[in-house]
């Protein structure tokens, strides 16, 4: 039986009077990305420096590879690779210079790895002489990635890679992520954006140091429990105010262009709920709103699993 | 302060024409035009180093444009730009308020800047903290208090001297779903006040909310309207699949360039740390 990637168990963490992680329990599979999706301040950069053996854990513990990240961290160290949330390579030593010594220091050289690093790092080589301080933000994420690589981790711990990066370039990210994946290392992932968890196979929603839930992105729709409808028309201001006074609406929330509202009711036809979303609507004077049944997304969930009025 | 064209300028809350900043031989933004009516909700969208940083710089008064116009506010970007500053609000996610400062001190700070009298900051202060249910964390270090309300504080604080037009910068970066979208009714209740509001994000559902955007590449602007406009014109579904498809106009793979888009050009100066604040 192969053990998994990642076991956690009652992971805490406090720093002072606040507790950052609030008793985390989680398994990832070997092979398999991993995301942890929340908003800042969820924990997300404590869980990973503790299963990178960074910090300790005030109580509970995990296995990363199937070994303990307090006993073992030094035999752990070699066989994983980090990309910190804030750039932590040298800004005055060139791309071509932080590779090699990233290669030198876990006793590799880039041509060995070249199989492995080679696709994401013929994208920064043309600029292999320029100070890795000078680099634009989406190149010097890709050097993140080369560095964290060289040393062929069996597991990648990737903390917000994607943070304060534009729709575009986070698609591309993923995208290389992909195509890395074919290539064996388990791959955690963290991010605080909800449209990512569909690059995942599994992802955990996390918010103030705990899990709200662990499921493959698809699956966690199936346990909504409530019908959910996208309501749209053209007075798109006031649309989420008026939903929220529907005596059946649990809550109403924008997404976009429209407004999901999610009928208090558990035992309807989605369809009759939109029917009955337009009914009210026209009744309050407003003539021209669509109104139709969704499945709910992985931010609906997020929403819902925050409690309604939990934040507003 | 001439009007630099017919009566109707007067009544836009920025007009910009031809508003170009170049650094060295880098041309960052390219010669855009636009305009922004009083009271309108404006996303400025574009990829990571399209230049709209470099161009919030230029209209907030802190960098000097090469060549174009633009007034802000009624007020020349070239000459002007200390009457700019009194009539506009900054907020960004990465700057915003003293976290080693309590909120009251933030407040008191802040309006200080601003030039409002004690008195004046007192009574907006307290309502403030009202508006948002604070009260009970006026004493606390601004560190101390969540990140969501942190960034609803900076709002108000941006607020606080009552500006023409408010200029937000990724304003909800990594705050959590709920807390998103209460930022945005904030928004809209500034707006419906007649505060002009200039944004910018990386979250595309966003861009839905704005009465109007732009999508910036390569220094130009490449699309602007509605978004329900842009969305029909372009025959997409969403403003993410136009974005996807606008904001990088050379294909990134393959392509022996910076994945920014840029083959080799100097890094946008303006990106620096440091930016505006």
């Amino acid at each position: 039986m192969i053990s998994p990637a990642v076991g956690a168990e009652g992971l805490v963490e406090r720093f002072g009077e606040e507790t950052a992680l609030d008793g985390l329990s989680f398994t990832v599979e070997a092979g398999e990305i991993f995301g942890f999706i929340g908003p800042d301040g969820a924990g997300k950069t404590t869980l990973f420096r503790i299963l990178t053996t960074l910090l300790l854990p005030d109580e509970g513990g995990a296995r990363v590879l199937g070994l303990d990240v307090v006993d073992d961290f030094w035999a752990l160290r070699a066989r994983i690779g980090y990309m910190p949330g804030r750039f932590s390579l040298y800004p005055d030593l060139s791309v071509g210079e932080n590779l090699r010594f990233f290669a030198a220091v876990f006793g590799t050289s880039l041509e060995e790895q070249k199989d492995l690093i080679g696709p994401i790092y013929r994208q920064i080589e043309p600029f292999r002489d320029r100070r890795a301080g000078a680099l634009s933000g989406g190149m010097k994420q890709k050097l993140a990635l080369s560095c964290a690589l060289v040393h062929r981790p069996e597991i990648l711990f990737l903390d917000e890679p994607t943070t304060g990066v534009d729709a575009v370039s986070r698609r591309e990210f993923w995208d290389l992520l992909d195509r890395l994946r074919e290539r064996g290392p388990t791959i955690v992932v963290s991010t605080p954006y909800m449209d990512e968890a569909s690059r995942c196979d599994r992802v955990a929603l996390i918010q103030d140091g705990r899990i709200l839930g662990v499921d493959a992105p698809g699956a966690f729709g199936a346990r909504y429990g409530h019908p959910l409808v996208a309501v749209r028309s053209s007075d798109r201001r006031h649309m989420p105010e008026l939903l929220r006074s529907w005596e059946h609406a649990l809550s109403a929330y924008p997404f976009g262009e429209t407004v999901h509202v999610t009928d208090r009711r558990t035992d309807l036809e989605p369809a009759r709920v939109a029917g009955e979303a337009r009914a009210y609507l026209e009744s309050r004077g407003v003539g021209d709103a669509e109104a139709r049944p969704i499945e709910p997304g992985i931010e609906d969930v997020f929403i819902a699993l925050m409690g309604a009025g939990a934040a507003s | 302060m001439i009007a630099d064209g017919p009566h109707a300028n007067a009544s836009a809350a920025i007009e910009a024409r031809g508003l170009t900043r170049r650094f060295g031989d880098f041309t960052a933004v390219d010669a855009i035009s636009f305009r922004v009516e009083r009271g309108e909700v404006f996303g400025f969208l574009g990829a990571n180093g399209a230049g709209k940083t470099t161009a919030i710089r230029m209209l907030t008064g802190l960098l000097s444009p090469s060549a174009g116009r633009a007034r802000v506010a009624d007020h020349d970007v070239y000459g002007d730009t200390d009457a700019i500053r009194r009539s506009i609000g900054y907020m960004s996610q990465r700057f915003s308020l003293y976290e080693d400062l309590r909120v009251r001190e933030n407040i008191r700070l802040f309006g200080g800047i601003y030039g409002l009298p004690d008195r004046v900051i007192r009574e907006r202060g307290g309502r403030l903290l009202a508006d948002l249910g604070l009260e009970h964390a006026a004493d606390e270090l601004v560190a101390s208090i969540p990140l969501g309300w942190r960034q609803k504080l900076a709002f108000s604080v941006a607020n606080l001297h009552e500006p023409e037009i408010l200029f937000l910068d990724e304003p909800t970066g990594g705050v959590d779903p709920i807390t998103r979208r209460g930022f945005w009714e904030m928004i809209y209740r500034a707006a419906e006040g007649g505060t002009t509001v200039f944004v910018t994000t990386h979250y595309m559902d966003e861009a839905e909310y704005c009465d109007r955007i732009s999508i910036m590449a390569d220094g130009r602007i490449s699309a602007m309207g509605t978004p329900r406009e842009l969305r029909e014109e372009y025959g997409v579904a969403s403003i993410d699949e136009l974005f996807l498809r606008l904001a990088r106009p050379e294909p990134a793979f393959g392509a022996a360039g910076d994945l920014n888009g840029r083959a080799g050009g100097p890094e946008d100066p303006a990106s620096a740390p440091g930016g505006a604040s």
